[in-house]
């Protein structure tokens, strides 16, 4: 006993390193894997005051570029408004003709991250206000992520630029579906993959989210068409497309809430699980 | 030993404010982002508590990582840089560093420099590759690992300077 008492005091300097270093190991594994970092993340209180206050002073350098942004949608809108369908652009948001089902609440960035493989964002609001994770956000020009994380005021967002976050979209005006993932190259572009051979596309068709998703309405504009590739292996197409959204510069964004959300999935589950299925 | 243990606390605060409210918001070039607060670890004196000096680096990587949501990266990083310190130590100064007692921060010389560098390098190095974490990235770890060490370097011996003007 008195045996291992000295160890331990002898080695007491290498043993506190090991741990310290299993500690930041585990947590360093456990982000990246899907669902991650269940402790530290900065949806906490302490550091959402300090990007809220950050934010607060940032906000004062883009205000002639909010007023833009702010006067643009506006124009769009009256122009939704006034001409009813038709001369709703590309790359702009088509308002959901289903919208009972979803509720739009509105947020801004507090932190925003693009440079590394796995982003994040940082919201103002949390679930005091509504906002519970697995809900989407947009901004005025397209997707922008999904709710990963919320505390009373605060929420984290995987961004779309995550390497192991996946989207369903679709070609514009045709039913052909992919997946939207990221290849962690290039804050502009992402990447739609396993499109079916037989989907026609060319160059600068717009990317826009699908039916299947349960999070996002359909339609929401991602990105036009960049680069075709084809995939020998698998007979599908890769395609690189071009985000409307800037994502190194965020103001503020919508969150989306799919209100049948949970109707749906409990129904998609029941019928994968169902036995009498062959 | 009180005003030591004060100033490092000081220090402590100082460093990681400015990291988290001026140096990420900049980024060079889209994603070059100098990391300032590992002069903490640098600037430690030398002689003081092991056991202490790690602990006080894996909080101080660990309050990072809180505020750049990247799980345990930066923890990792100034972990084994405070560990492996005593290593660059001797690499830089010879192996009768423990000796002499030596303030990093006084004159900047090809030693200290150099000491300066590598433990920059290293911390770069490990934090990259975590935080990349995959190996076919591998040059474009090597790429951010040395555009960010210049920076990181460019800035603190600024810093440096900064806090301590030519006493001589």
């Amino acid at each position: 006993m008195q045996q291992i008492i000295n160890f331990l005091i002898k080695n007491s300097y290498k043993l506190l390193f090991l741990l310290l270093l299993g500690v930041s190991l585990t947590l360093t594994v456990k982000s990246h894997s899907y669902h991650r970092s269940q402790y530290i993340n900065s949806s906490n209180a302490v550091s959402g005051y300090t990007y809220n206050q950050i934010s607060s002073v940032k906000d004062y350098f883009g205000l002639r570029q909010k007023n833009d942004d702010l006067a643009r949608e506006n124009a769009r809108l009256k122009e939704i408004l006034f001409n009813k369908k038709d001369t709703i652009l590309e790359g702009k948001i088509v308002v959901p003709d289903i919208l009972s089902n979803f509720v739009v609440r509105r947020a801004k960035v507090i932190k925003n991250s693009y440079s590394k493989q796995e982003n994040f964002l940082t919201l103002d609001r949390g679930t005091f206000e509504g906002l519970k994770s697995d809900m989407g956000v947009i901004s005025d020009r397209g997707v922008v992520g999904i709710i990963e994380k919320t505390s009373k005021n605060f929420a984290t967002v995987i961004s779309i630029l995550h390497t192991k976050n996946s989207l369903n979209g679709k070609i514009k005006n045709s039913d052909h579906f992919g997946s939207i993932t990221w290849d962690g190259k290039n804050a502009g572009y992402v990447q739609l993959i396993d499109v079916p051979k037989l989907a026609t596309l060319k160059k600068g068709d717009t990317i826009v989210t699908g039916a299947q998703s349960a999070i996002f309405p359909e339609n929401i504009p991602i990105g036009k068409i960049d680069k075709i590739f084809e995939e020998k292996a698998t007979n599908k197409f890769v395609i690189n497309v071009r985000l409307f959204n800037d994502m190194t510069s965020l103001g503020y964004v919508y969150v989306i809430e799919n209100k049948k959300k949970k109707e749906q999935q409990t129904l998609e589950t029941e019928t994968e699980k169902d036995p009498t299925k062959k | 030993m009180n005003s030591n243990f004060i100033l490092n606390l000081i220090r402590f605060i100082v460093l990681l404010t400015i990291q988290i409210v001026v140096l990420e918001q900049v980024k060079f070039g889209g994603w070059i982002n100098p990391y300032l607060y590992i002069l903490f670890i640098i600037l430690y004196p030398i002689n003081s508590n092991k056991s202490g000096f790690i602990a006080a680096s894996f909080c101080l990587g660990l309050i990072m990582d809180l505020f750049c949501d990247s799980g345990g990266v930066h923890a990792t990083a100034c972990l084994l840089l405070a560990y492996f310190r005593p290593g660059f130590l001797k690499f830089a100064f010879g192996l009768s560093y423990e000796y002499q007692t030596i303030r990093i921060a006084d004159k900047l010389s090809v030693d200290r420099f150099t000491f300066i560098m590598s433990a920059i390098l290293f911390h770069h190095l490990v934090l990259f590759s975590l935080e990349l974490y995959r190996f076919d990235l591998f040059f474009e770890v090597i790429t951010r690992t040395i555009l960010s060490t210049l920076f990181t370097f460019i800035i603190c011996i600024i810093s440096i300077y900064l806090i301590k003007p030519n006493k001589r």
